[in-house]
């Protein structure tokens, strides 16, 4: 039987806000355990929550950038349980009136294919704190687990996707895409191995054609793009093979092993949870108007797929080469800093894509941290465009650039000598002395068909090339050497 | 105390104001003579669960120095206690519970702060009904209260100790909660003043909540004039607690004064029904004459799903509660079982042994209500009942200035007289409707019921405070009902 | 709505309460008759109308962004039951 797999994504993103959605507390990653937990945040007897604007604003472009309606009013309930890293016994989300309504994203496949997928809702919601089972042990030797609240609070955006996904890589794709989306506007910083991004996976099988969904499983927390293809494979394939052996797929949360590559159910048999949401009386609604989602949406940054459509379309850049840059934003804004420095947006993208991605794959930097700056690099690209240099000897200006041997292309052109000689005379000299050094390949060269010395005269170039070191301008170097050749006839 | 006072046996904030303005007496008296009646008083009526000698003196000291820098303000050096629900700085917060036998607290209340801020001096922490939860203050951990009217009845609750205290001439005033008729309630049981404010007037910040959308502190003392002293100093918008109302506060004392020439009383017909205590009915039906006579018009109106408001509260205020009293775990602070199994174990056993009974009945049938298949037909229902209780108000309020009626159906009951928790809840029926709907409403001292007080209470649309201090202020400059002192108040002097 | 054994046992699992049998008896009884109480909302038509779930018709306010608290990790924690290197102690959690 031919199977499809039926894919949702529930992605938890941490906004990048200063302090807490409900209390003045710090959010700063690495603090020691407990500093950043404020008596709002351990839910102490009396305190209330107070939110903050920033949250709000963060989620409303979020909802912009993904075209969804945003929510006049949003209302914030409490889900209620107890779990020792929630300190009030419930956690405060929006679960009947989500701030942001139904949108969706254009994912990008790996054969250059888009497809849309649609986003069910974003809510608000504040993270839960820590429980770090190291060797903590009470006084009669019992084991204990200790808690640490200072993430308690943090501000969490959660993006909810309808079941449009049908294979893992479209479901990385649409990973990919929110974090995309998600760092462009600056709403998270989108650091998976902190837990800026955490991700729960919704995976069904179903006959191919049928039309209702199966029964579905729920991955929790696959916190990076592999393990959420790595998931979604093993639990397609254990669900197939299950129903193929005559079994049923059972509705429960899975947990991700990413050392096994396997899934495991997390709660067996403990009777289904029942949350009791309800409307959070210390919160009143959130009302939003107009005027003030048109500000934010007037200050929105243009996003990867508007700026992948207008690299490809506009600029001309191959759907491989847009698809990459605008994939992410600092990669975007370095690109198109180096193009208008150089004015060649096809010279820019294989840079960029070139020498300039390959050097920081080498030294495992982000183009954030690249020693080349954008300009630096706009500027050199600039020089092989009016000849100033070689390709070849460009190269190497590069890499003296980023060794920080100088401030600028033109500074280590002149240091190093590595200025092209365009010069006539010049290469005529060079030219008749490669001519009267090498009298057995000249000879061959004249006696050759003429369709065979096209490629004979590349032995010439070579030669008055590596006379240049590289200075000599090739195209020059090769019409004087086929006169001079042809002449010879 | 006997010079610098009209009334020494209970003497009002606003004439130990006016003592310590002229100098006939300092802070550090005052606070020493309340100490004095408080060692009296207590073994007999329980009030208090905490007295805080030590600090009260500091701060009286503190007082002092300040009016005689000329750094005083009205309030300054005045003697008051807490309700044991306002978190205190570095006192134990109990709220009547065991749970929070250990608790003391981080910070102080928002209400707290500004009127240490005033110069007010806290004498310590009254006793309550545990967690705000009761009529009658019978369910506080720390035992019940005794009304000092007659020691063998209720105070009422849950601010049964606020009221207690106050009305034995332990301290001029305290601050109470009000969820459901907690601060009126006793208020009248106990023959003095309290005022339940709208919802939002002042910040529940530092207040340890009960129902949130219903919780709302206030002032208890003698007169409305007090009251009036003591809302000016407590009220206004907290940037800490998102529910308080931005709304300007008015000077409430400014308008005491003001004429009732004009003024059109509605008597709800809903409030005069079976099972209401002939005295207490004559007592509203004199404090009526009493207003005509000032100047008043009086008509009969309706609020026809009054009647609904028990219901709708007994499954509102425990659903709040069931998920505000989740905190309370045994993790961060509070009552901790001994050597727990396991996390549910640990859960589970430090709630059953730190909650009383009244409070798990309400947690138990708040969790119910809110559960899956049951919250619709509950919890959805009974706020949209809610809404329509709330618009009786309000439709009301478009005919007359304020309403009027019985606090509670009876004057205060005998100790250990309501077994049944059902038929305490039907106790609050006159109060309860005003919390659902936001609405201010104030208890005034009316008559008596045998040698039991009864209160009158009127009721105002949303933020019309000032109104409502006005009408009983000039009522309490007509009657004196409200400087009847029990025989309890002279023997502790 | 008749309140059933099961329901009082349910509940007093998801508030975390460990009650014993006679006590759930007791509870069975004392909710039943607030239900009892409570279902006169029933009778009452509320076609068309709004839950009010505040008593004032107001909206959330916003806090600026700021980071105004400082950390008293000491002093909260004099409050706790069981610390130990900053971290608040439960017993062993196994996920």
């Amino acid at each position: 039987m031919q199977w499809e797999t039926v894919i949702g994504l529930e992605v938890h993103v941490q906004l990048a806000t200063r302090s807490k959605i409900f209390s003045g507390a710090s959010t700063a990653f690495g603090a020691e355990p407990n500093r950043q937990a404020s008596a709002v945040d351990l839910g102490l007897p009396g305190t209330l929550p107070v939110l903050n604007e920033q949250a709000v604003a963060m989620a409303v472009q979020f909802g912009l950038g993904i075209n969804a309606e945003i929510a006049e009013t949003s209302v914030f309930d409490r889900k209620n349980y107890f779990y020792a890293d929630l300190p009030k016994g419930y956690q405060t989300s929006q679960m009947y009136h989500p701030i942001v309504g139904s949108g969706e994203v254009e994912i990008t496949l790996d054969n250059d294919v888009t497809r849309r997928i649609g986003i069910h809702h974003a809510h608000l919601e504040e993270d839960a704190g820590k429980s770090l089972h190291e060797s903590f042990s009470d006084e009669t030797g019992r084991e204990m687990t200790g808690i640490d609240l200072n993430r308690a609070g943090t501000p969490l955006l959660e993006i909810v996707s309808e079941p449009d996904m049908r294979s893992a890589k479209e479901a990385s794709a649409y990973l990919r895409a929110i974090h995309a989306i998600v760092t462009y506007l600056g709403i998270s910083d989108g650091n998976m191995a902190e837990g800026s991004m955490r991700c729960d996976v919704n995976v069904s099988v179903r006959p191919k054609g049928q039309a209702t969904f199966g029964t579905r499983a729920e991955i929790k927390n696959v916190n990076s793009f592999r393990f959420v293809e790595q998931a979604i494979a093993f639990e397609a394939e254990r669900q197939i093979e299950l129903i193929e052996d005559g079994g049923e797929v059972v509705q429960e949360t899975r947990l991700f092993d990413p050392d096994r590559h396997e899934t495991r159910s997390m709660r067996t048999k403990e009777e289904a949870n029942d949350y009791r949401y309800f409307p959070c009386p210390d919160l009143l609604p959130v009302v939003l108007d107009q005027a003030y989602i048109d500000r934010l949406r007037d200050t929105l940054p243009e996003l990867p797929a508007a700026k992948r459509a207008r690299f490809e379309g506009e600029l001309g850049l191959s759907a491989y080469d847009a698809g990459v840059i605008a994939s992410s934003r600092a990669m975007a804004d370095y690109f198109e800093e180096a193009m208008h420095v150089c004015g060649d947006a096809k010279q820019a993208a294989n840079w960029v894509q070139g020498e300039l991605s390959a050097a920081l794959k080498r030294e495992h930097l982000d183009v954030a941290q690249s020693p080349v700056t954008a300009r630096q690099l706009g500027e050199l690209i600039a020089r092989v465009k009016d000849a100033t240099v070689s390709g070849k000897a460009a190269k190497q200006v590069f890499q003296a650039l980023w060794d920080g041997q100088g401030q600028s292309a033109d500074d280590i052109i002149d240091a190093k000598g590595l200025k092209q000689v365009t010069d006539t005379g010049a290469i005529d000299k060079m030219i008749d002395e490669v001519i009267a050094s090498s009298p057995k390949q000249v000879a061959q060269y004249v006696e050759a068909e003429p369709d065979k010395r096209g490629k004979m005269i590349g032995y010439f170039v070579g030669q008055v090339m590596k006379a240049s070191r590289g200075t000599a301008n090739p195209q020059q170097v090769n019409q004087r050497l086929t006169e001079k050749l042809d002449a010879r006839r | 105390m006997s010079d610098h006072t009209a009334d020494p046996f209970a003497p009002t904030v606003t004439s130990l104001a006016a003592a310590l303005k002229r100098g006939d007496v300092s802070s550090r008296e005052l606070a020493t003579d309340c100490l004095k009646r408080i060692e009296r008083a207590e073994p007999a009526l329980n009030s208090f669960i905490s007295v805080t000698a030590e600090q009260a003196l500091a701060a009286a000291d503190a007082a002092d120095r300040a009016r005689a820098d000329g750094r005083a303000g009205f309030l300054t050096g005045v003697p008051l206690a807490f309700k044991d629900i306002f978190c205190t700085r570095d006192v134990k917060t109990s709220c009547g519970s065991k749970m929070l036998d250990n608790f003391i607290a981080p910070y102080s209340a928002t209400a707290v702060q500004k009127l240490d801020a005033a110069g007010c001096v806290s004498l310590g922490k009254t006793n309550m009904d545990e967690f705000a939860m009761g009529s009658s203050n019978e369910s506080s951990y720390y035992g019940a209260v005794k009304n000092p009217w007659d020691l063998t009845a209720v105070p009422g609750g849950s601010s049964g100790g606020s009221a207690a205290a106050v009305a034995a001439g332990l301290v001029p005033a305290t601050l109470g909660t009000d969820t459901g008729g907690s601060i009126r309630q006793p208020a009248a049981f106990c023959g003095i003043t309290g005022l339940k404010p709208t919802y939002g007037r002042i910040s529940r910040y530092g207040i340890i909540a009960y129902a949130s959308s219903l919780d709302q502190a206030g002032p208890m003392a003698r007169t409305a004039e007090d009251c009036a002293h003591l809302l000016g100093a407590i009220a206004g918008h907290d940037p800490r607690d998102s529910t308080s109302a931005p709304h300007a506060v008015p000077d409430y004392a400014a308008e005491l004064d003001a004429p009732l020439t004009g003024l059109k009383i509605g008597l709800p017909r809903e409030y005069f029904g079976d099972g209401l205590d002939p005295a207490a009915a004559h007592a509203v039906n004199e404090a009526v004459k009493v207003y005509e006579s000032l100047g008043a018009t009086v008509r009969d109106v309706s609020l026809p799903h009054t009647r609904y408001a028990t219901s709708a509260y007994y499954v509102i205020a425990p659903a709040e509660a069931s998920s505000n009293l989740a905190r309370f775990d045994g993790v961060r602070f509070g009552h901790r079982c001994d050597s727990p199994e396991d996390l549910i174990d640990l859960y589970k056993r430090s709630r059953a042994e730190g909650f009383g009974e009244e409070v798990k009945r309400r947690i138990l049938i708040g969790t119910h209500t809110l559960s899956e298949g049951f919250f619709d037909a509950y919890y959805i229902k009974a706020q949209k009942v809610r809404r329509l209780i709330r618009q009786d108000f309000l439709d009301a309020f478009d005919q007359v200035d304020v309403l009027m009626g019985p606090t509670s159906p009876t004057p205060a009951f005998d100790l250990g007289a309501q077994k049944d928790p059902v038929s305490m809840y039907l106790q609050d029926i006159y109060t309860i409707a005003v919390n659902l709907a936001g609405i201010p409403g104030i208890s005034v001292p009316a008559g008596f019921s045998g040698a039991r007080p009864v209160g009158l209470q009127i009721l105002g649309a949303h933020f019309s405070e000032a109104r409502l201090l006005n009408v009983a202020h000039r009522f309490q400059q007509a009657t004196d009902w409200h400087r009847q002192r029990p025989a309890f108040a002279k023997e502790i002097v | 709505m008749a309140l059933q054994h099961t329901h009082v046992r349910r509940a007093a699992h998801l508030a975390r309460l460990d009650i014993s049998d006679a006590q759930a008896e007791r509870f069975v009884d004392d909710l039943s008759r607030m239900l009892d109480m409570v279902d006169q909302l029933q009778s009452i038509d509320t076609e068309g109308v709004a839950p009010l779930l505040h008593p004032l018709d107001a909206t959330q306010r916003l806090r600026a962004d700021d980071v105004t608290e400082s950390d008293q990790r000491e002093r909260f924690q004099r409050l706790a039951p069981a610390t130990e290197n900053g971290l608040y102690l439960v017993p062993r959690v196994v996920e």
